[in-house]
């Protein structure tokens, strides 16, 4: 009689362990699901830096007298590549989509540019690019939201609470028009 | 994210047990009847699962005889096809994945597209030439993130040892059946060896015959079952993905109105495609690996809210009826809100058009008709008016009229021609044309 107790104690110790590790490393891959969506943002946001030098000569050709914009892009650029903090990242970055969509605004005055077959690859490189900025935070908000539902969830909560696994904070826009890509619609 | 998204879907995993059960039981039975005695119904559950696992080996292994395919076709690269590459990266962006999948284009008009690999790391998407100038970048991203759905919900694995429990049970059955129809003409002596175990035998045996004959097209139906809900899921993390269910809901349309038939495509692959290649698809029957494709471009429409999991599942019930359910409960819990986003660009008139064009040209292919017929006919069908200078009409059959009911449900009619054709209440163009026949079809009311 007591050894079928012990058994039945064993194995509730031994279910409990492995669901334990398993819920652990459920929530350490999670975490790191966070961590490499978040790293994915950093580099579309890099691969747009650079691609914008090309785009700027490429138009510098054919509108050469419109060194505002252009000078406003290649500014927009440097100011986002020297941005320290997470804020001042997100503030230089939502300039620098802002700057590009109104070179691209600029482009429309100047059909020559759009029959540029080097202009029409930077084009879809671009439009793309926004796509997968767009894409990069969709996606790291996505992980966040999974990581915290484990977290907050029962019986997971028990384990991230023991672990000190924290929630993380979702990639919120501060204003609408940071989301507006540019669109480059050349219809 | 997808662990959520494992093969642990509840209704899934019935499907996929059930098959398995058939198999057990129809060893069980098949071995009883054959050696009879105690063991005899161990040897047979032993011979079918070693069957099983034999053949989900070679298949397993064997799964890059479809990269044949992948030899007719060109590997994407960027410079080559920069729209598709960019979005197959931009959909494995938003997957969160750590790599992309490879991409290959196969020569070939009928506009379709399909996931390949067990393993996520080696799969690969196989696109048609035909969808790549069919599709704008909205739409040709839905189908896109519909393919690497099945992908990340490890489909193509699951529909591989389906399709093996599929053939061991129907080898099973068919090596039973013959081999009772050769031995049961031999000597009857056997059967007077021990006269007491003769009427539990005799049972053992009648219940093997049955389940023989019943189990392939039972399993076939499970496996059919278990295919069409895995493509309403692929619809739905599709739609997730993309956060843009019209993309790959007017995409379904397009397809819809094109042939989709791939010549080299049989019936297991089937349901890795994202139309039917086999062509019909305009119907949701027991032996479709696809659901009609009307239903998924009417549940796609119904996501009017949000994109994600919940709102598919509140579209599958409007459309389906109260009590369907396509996901479990764990899919849908605490699904936060998921907005819709804008679509990417108006798409000018002139690219509709084309894919007007080509349409007809691809239904009419085998008649001759030339670029200049199509496009007359593409333009008469826009206007609605018919072209008095067209000697087109009169070559043709005569011009069929079909009257809407109007109350907003699906509506069903035949064509002279005899084929049976189904008309979605959304559905907005004034003309159609009967793919049997090439007849035109004025939709009216």
């Amino acid at each position: 009689m007591g050894f079928i107790l012990l058994g039945v104690f064993m194995l509730v110790v031994l279910i409990g362990v492995f669901s334990t590790i398993a819920i652990y490393n459920n929530l350490v891959a999670l975490k790191n699901q966070v961590k490499n969506a978040w790293a994915q943002i950093d580099v579309q946001l890099k691969r747009r830096h650079d691609l914008i030098p090309n785009l700027v000569e490429t138009i510098k050709g054919y509108a050469k007298h419109e060194k505002e914009t252009l000078e406003g892009v290649i500014e927009a650029r440097s100011r986002a590549l020297g941005a320290g903090s997470v804020e001042e990242k997100a503030k230089a970055e939502s300039g620098l989509s802002s700057a590009i969509s109104r070179l691209l605004l600029l482009v429309e005055n100047y059909p020559d540019i759009k029959a540029n077959r080097n202009f029409q690859s930077l084009q879809e490189e671009l439009t793309s690019t926004e796509n997968k900025i767009a894409f990069a935070r969709q996606s790291y908000n996505d992980q966040v939201y999974f990581l915290n539902n484990k977290i907050q969830m029962f019986p997971s909560n028990i384990i991230a609470g023991f672990f000190k696994f924290t929630e993380e904070k979702m990639f919120e826009l501060e204003d609408k028009t940071e989301r507006e890509a540019p669109k480059v619609s050349f219809s | 994210m997808w662990e959520l998204i494992s093969i642990n879907k509840r209704k899934s995993v019935i499907i996929f047990l059930s098959m398995g059960l058939v198999l057990i039981l129809l060893g069980f039975f098949i071995g009883q009847a054959t050696w009879g005695g105690k063991h005899g119904g161990d040897i047979g559950m032993l011979i079918a699962i070693s069957l099983w696992m034999a053949l989900s080996l070679v298949s397993y292994y064997m799964g890059d005889s479809i990269l044949l395919y992948v030899s007719y076709g060109m590997r994407a690269d960027m410079g080559v096809y920069p729209q598709l590459y960019n979005v197959i990266e931009e959909m494995a962006i938003a997957a969160n994945l750590s790599f992309i999948p490879k991409v290959y284009v196969i020569p070939e008009s009928a506009p379709n597209a399909f996931a390949v690999g067990v393993k996520p790391e080696n799969s690969a998407i196989i696109v048609t030439s035909g969808l790549l100038s069919a599709l704008n970048r909205d739409q040709l991203q839905g189908v896109i993130a519909h393919e690497m759905s099945h992908i990340l919900n490890r489909d193509v694995l699951l529909m591989t040892f389906a399709g093996t429990l599929l053939g061991s049970i129907v080898l099973l059955s068919e090596v039973f059946l013959r081999g009772f129809a050769i031995f049961s003409r031999g000597p009857r002596s056997n059967s007077g060896r021990s006269s007491k175990a003769n009427p539990i035998q005799m049972a053992f045996v009648l219940i093997a015959l049955v389940l023989s004959v019943l189990s392939p097209i039972l399993t076939r139906i499970l496996y059919y079952a278990l295919s069409r809900r895995r493509e309403y899921l692929a619809d739905a993390c599709a739609v997730r993905l993309t956060r843009y269910p019209a993309g790959l809901a007017s995409a379904l349309e397009v397809l819809s109105e094109m042939p989709s038939r791939v010549n080299y495509a049989s019936k297991i692959l089937a349901p890795m495609f994202t139309v039917n290649p086999k062509g019909e698809d305009h119907r949701t029957n027991m032996f479709g690996t696809h659901p009609s494709i009307y239903e998924r471009i009417e549940i796609l429409k119904s996501m009017s809210q949000g994109a994600g999991f919940a709102d598919y599942q509140k579209a599958f019930s409007k459309v389906k009826g109260r009590n369907a359910t396509v996901m479990p409960s764990s899919m849908l819990r605490g699904d936060e809100e998921v907005p819709i986003r804008d679509p990417y660009v108006d798409e000018p008139e002139q690219v509709k058009k084309q894919k007007d064009i080509v349409g007809i040209r691809n239904i009419m292919s085998n008649e001759g008709i030339t670029e200049e017929h199509a496009r007359l006919i593409a333009s008469v069908i826009e206007s609605d008016k018919p072209d008095p200078h067209s000697t087109i009409q009169s070559e043709k059959t005569e011009d069929f009229t079909y009257q809407r009911q109007g109350e907003g449900n699906w509506e069903t009619f035949k064509c002279p021609c005899g084929k049976i054709i189904q008309l979605s209440p959304v559905f907005s163009k004034p003309a159609m044309i009967c793919v049997q026949c090439g007849r035109r079809i004025r939709i009216l009311g």
